[in-house]
C-alpha cells in the first residue's frame, strides 16, 4: 500500500553548483517514481549557517522533499543519500498521520465556524427552527 | 522530616554500643553491615521519610508548580503557549518558535519553567530531537 507521506530534508554542501543539485534531485525523483512513489513538492530553502559543525562545514544549502511511497522506498533513497558525496546530512520524517491529524482539527473548527455564522444570519428572520440553540433566545 | 533520617543513625549507634561496640568504629564495612541486619527495625523508618515524600510530592503539584524550583514560590499560572494560539502542529522546520523553548546552553527547557503542558512539551521536545538532528539547533550551545 503506497499511500504514506515522507518528508525528506537534506543538506548539501554549500559550495556546490546548482546545475549540479538539479542534477541531483532529478535522479532522486526517478528514484522515486520508478519505485511507484509520487513526489510531492520540492523546495530548496536556501542556504543556511548549520547550528554546529559538520564534515567540517559550517553553512549549508537544505533541500526538503515531500514523497509519497512506501517504506522501501524511502530505503532506497536514504541508501542513495549515503552515497552522495555532497549531501552531508539527512533526516526523513513520516508525516501522514500528522497530516491525517491536522485535517481533522481543520475539519472541527470549518465546521464550528460554519455552526456559528448560520444562526446568526438566521436570526434577523426570527426562524425558530435555528440549528444552535442560542439563536433562539436572540430572536425571542 | 531531616530528624527522622538522622534518628535511626543515632538509634543503631546506641543500640550497637552494648552489643557489638568494637564493630562500629573499625571500618563502613562490618558497621554497614551491622545496620542492615538491624535494619530490620529501622527499615520502616528510612522508607518513611521518602513514602511521605512521594505523598506529599504529588499533592501540591498543582499551585507548588514553582515550589519545586526552590526559592521561587508561587508562580502565577503559567498557560501553555500553543493551547492558547491554538498552534496545532509543531514542527521541526520552525526554528523560531522552538527556539523560545531551548536554553541558551542549547538544553531543553523544562514544563514547569515554561507552562507547556505535557502533549505538547513531548510534541516540542521530539519536535526539538528531529531539529538538532538536521542541524537546525544546536546540540550543546556556549559550553560552560
Amino acid at each position: 500500500m503506497i499511500n504514506r507521506t515522507y518528508e525528506l530534508m537534506f543538506i548539501v554542501r554549500p559550495d556546490m553548483v546548482d546545475e549540479e543539485l538539479d542534477k541531483l534531485i532529478s535522479t532522486l525523483e526517478t528514484a522515486v517514481t520508478s519505485t511507484g512513489g509520487t513526489v510531492k513538492n520540492v523546495e530548496k530553502m536556501g542556504k543556511r549557517r548549520l547550528a554546529y559543525t559538520v564534515r567540517r562545514f559550517n553553512d549549508g544549502m537544505y533541500i526538503l522533499l515531500t514523497v509519497e511511497g512506501s517504506g522501501g522506498l524511502i530505503h532506497e533513497l536514504e541508501r542513495r543519500l549515503r552515497v552522495t558525496e555532497p549531501v552531508i546530512k539527512f533526516i526523513t520524517v513520516r508525516i501522514d498521520e500528522e497530516q491525517k491529524r491536522l485535517d481533522k482539527i481543520k475539519k472541527l473548527r470549518d465546521a464550528r465556524k460554519k455552526a456559528a455564522p448560520a444562526p446568526a444570519a438566521a436570526a434577523t428572520p426570527a426562524t425558530p427552527a435555528a440549528e444552535a440553540g442560542e439563536a433562539a433566545p436572540l430572536a425571542q | 522530616m531531616a530528624d527522622e533520617t538522622k534518628a535511626p543513625v543515632a538509634d543503631r549507634t546506641a543500640s550497637e554500643t552494648p552489643a557489638a561496640s568494637a564493630s562500629a568504629p573499625s571500618s563502613s564495612g562490618p558497621s554497614s553491615s551491622g545496620g542492615s541486619s538491624s535494619g530490620g527495625s529501622h527499615a520502616p523508618h528510612r522508607s518513611g521519610p521518602r513514602d511521605s515524600r512521594d505523598s506529599r510530592g504529588p499533592r501540591p503539584g498543582g499551585p507548588g508548580g514553582g515550589r519545586e524550583g526552590g526559592r521561587k514560590f508561587f508562580r502565577r499560572k503559567k498557560v501553555c503557549k500553543f493551547c492558547v494560539e491554538k498552534i496545532e502542529s509543531i514542527n521541526y522546520k520552525d526554528v523560531r518558535l522552538l527556539a523560545g523553548f531551548v536554553a541558551e546552553s542549547g538544553k531543553i527547557v523544562p514544563r514547569r519553567l515554561t507552562g507547556v503542558c505535557t502533549p505538547h512539551q513531548r510534541r516540542l521536545s521530539s519536535a526539538i530531537k528531529q531539529a538538532r538532528n538536521i542541524a537546525l539547533l544546536p546540540f550543546a550551545g556556549r559550553s560552560n
